[in-house]
């Protein structure tokens, strides 16, 4: 029995309890980095407006996201009578559990200890894409199960808001994987040691990064990311103009909470896909002596954050667009311009003598 | 020991997550308990070291086929009793259907027998482990050499059905205010403006100018 034991841990027992490890790691710092995203979100939007912003609770506010948790835990979750209830509770919960499941693939650094990733998968990207495909479904379910008109609404709109701009996102992954030659995450990133830059005499520098050559993509993505993520000026899905809260009028307390957590994870897994595929990820943008030492860790959290503050701007600064041009935008112009550029980066790649 | 407890529970999941969802009356619990089918379909191709089509089969099936089911399935107003009225009717010929599949699936297992021989299956080599291909590179390698007309045909397969369902439900009604995009974007002070010399004082009121789209 002791010796089954033994051949079971040595066989998975550490692998699994390693990876659990990893696993809570990246969760707990995730999760606090979110809390103080949400303040920056909050801050940016209120200073463009020439406010304060939150800043009660804490030195500048600092602690305020932690003052919301608590208040959403401590209040009534109020199931409405004629939900589907198990749908209505299981919706907030797969929608929070999809988003943080894609950050298993997303690697944050490499240095002599090895890769930083709980799975580096090789066909991580794909399985990104997947994850990210199946935050429909918390909007989904949500609405349907809520039994009420404005959610209903909300999520059909969310449906196929999502599902049209997934294509664009896929396709300008593609331009990307044609030009890495790997679906493994950390190769995208390494692949961007070498580019344009170097051509040019600046060694591992950012203009060796993929946001110089797919320039075009890089912008396609940002705009679907945004939109794949409901973040204004593409949330219609909870417009309060329209649909007070969309999909999620009838939640409260917890569930809602979790629905908050979803969203905001997405949004900075979406900042750090954009870091990754075209900001080189945890590359320093010049390699000269104070920027290459700074861990890589740092450089990526830089980036991220950097990224996160574009959305915060755009939330800020441009107005809700209306549903048929969000739709229009979609699959008239980013679809046709993300096909086409697959084809121009497949030629050029082909013919111009990239591919040894 | 632990792929084969995993086998398993991905096994019975998606046993039983099948038979819920024809067991079930709600439709819309029935595409969820379909979609929790797909996953643990995907978690045995991850098991069979397969996971490009693992993610293909997350990607395709339960990221954009059922998100489309569940929409329509959502809004449908399905009458349960209606549908209930007509099992007895159709019992028979349901029947007749499912026998024959189950003697084909029966016959064919008979005839291959239950080996565990992958040679039995596989039309190409498999590229052994360790030899630093992957399942993905090695899939391309053979889809688009050996494969190349099969797979040009599914495409252009795709192609046609995908104009068929655009053409299917495009409709050009009349009478329809439609935006033209390009037309407002193109917009400028010179179309858009216009400044009319009013004549203070006189009683020579000028007559209104006609916008040009007005007239329309």
């Amino acid at each position: 029995m002791l010796e089954a034991l033994q051949t079971f841990m040595t066989d998975y027992g550490w692998n699994l309890l390693a990876i659990i490890g990893f696993s809570l790691l990246t969760l707990v710092v995730l999760l606090i980095i979110i809390a103080f995203l949400l303040l920056m979100d909050r801050k940016v939007w209120a200073a463009v407006q020439m406010r304060r912003g939150p800043n009660v609770v804490g030195p500048f506010g600092l602690l305020q996201s932690f003052a919301d948790l608590l208040k959403f835990v401590l209040k009534e979750p109020i199931i409405p009578a004629g939900s589907d209830k198990v749908v209505f509770l299981l919706a907030p919960l797969a929608t929070a559990v999809f988003a943080l499941s894609s950050w298993a693939v997303i690697p944050v650094n490499e240095n002599s200890w090895g890769k930083w990733v709980i799975s580096d998968m090789n066909v991580g990207i794909l399985y990104l894409t997947a994850i990210s495909s199946l935050g429909v479904y918390g909007i989904i379910m949500g609405g349907w199960a809520s039994n009420s008109k404005y959610p209903f609404m909300g999520s059909l709109r969310s449906a196929a808001q999502m599902v049209s701009y997934e294509v664009s996102i896929g396709f300008v992954i593609v331009c990307v994987i044609l030009c890495v030659g790997s679906l493994n995450v950390t190769d995208i990133v390494n692949a961007q040691k070498a580019g344009i830059g170097t051509r040019l005499g600046l060694t591992n520098s950012f203009l060796d990064w993929h946001w110089l050559p797919l320039f075009p993509m890089f912008v396609v993505f940002f705009i679907s990311a945004l939109a794949e993520t409901n973040r204004p000026p593409f949330d219609l899905v909870e417009a309060e103009s329209e649909l007070v809260a969309g999909f999620m009028v009838e939640y409260s307390s917890t569930p809602y909470l979790l629905y908050m957590l979803g969203e905001y994870v997405a949004i900075v897994t979406m900042c750090a896909l954009t870091t990754i595929l075209f900001l080189g990820g945890w590359l320093p943008p010049l390699d000269i002596w104070p920027l290459n030492a700074i861990p890589g860790i740092l450089w990526f959290l830089i980036k991220v954050v950097m990224v996160f503050f574009m959305f915060a701007m755009v939330k800020a600064m441009v107005p809700r667009y209306r549903y048929d041009q969000l739709m229009r935008l979609g699959w008239k112009v980013f679809l046709p311009l993300s096909l086409v550029m697959v084809i121009v980066t497949a030629a050029v790649l082909q013919f111009g003598g990239f591919l040894s | 020991m632990a792929s084969a407890l995993f086998f398993y529970l991905f096994a019975v999941l998606a046993v039983a997550s099948g038979a819920t969802v024809i067991l079930t009356r709600n439709p819309v619990h029935a595409v969820l308990f379909l979609i929790l089918a797909f996953f643990n379909a995907a978690g045995l191709f991850v098991l069979l070291n397969a996971e490009f089509l693992a993610m293909l089969l997350v990607i395709v099936y339960v990221g954009a086929v059922a998100v489309l089911f569940l929409f329509v399935v959502m809004m449908l107003d399905v009458d349960f009793a209606e549908l209930k009225a007509g099992f007895i009717k159709n019992a028979g010929v349901g029947a007749i259907v499912g026998g024959i599949v189950l003697m084909e699936i029966l016959a064919l297992v008979g005839y291959r027998g239950l080996t565990t021989a992958a040679s039995l299956n596989v039309a190409a080599p498999i590229p052994a482990a360790g030899s630093g291909i992957t399942n993905t590179q090695a899939l391309g390698e053979i889809l688009y050499t050996k494969y190349v007309y099969f797979f040009e045909a599914s495409g252009l397969i795709l192609f046609v059905a995908m104009i068929g369902a655009i053409v299917l439900t495009l409709k050009h009604r009349e009478g329809v205010k439609r935006q033209s995009i390009s037309a407002q974007v193109a917009r400028g002070p010179k179309t858009g403006l216009e400044i009319a010399k009013v004549p203070s004082g006189g009683f020579n009121i000028p007559p209104a100018v006609k916008h040009p789209e007005a007239a329309e």
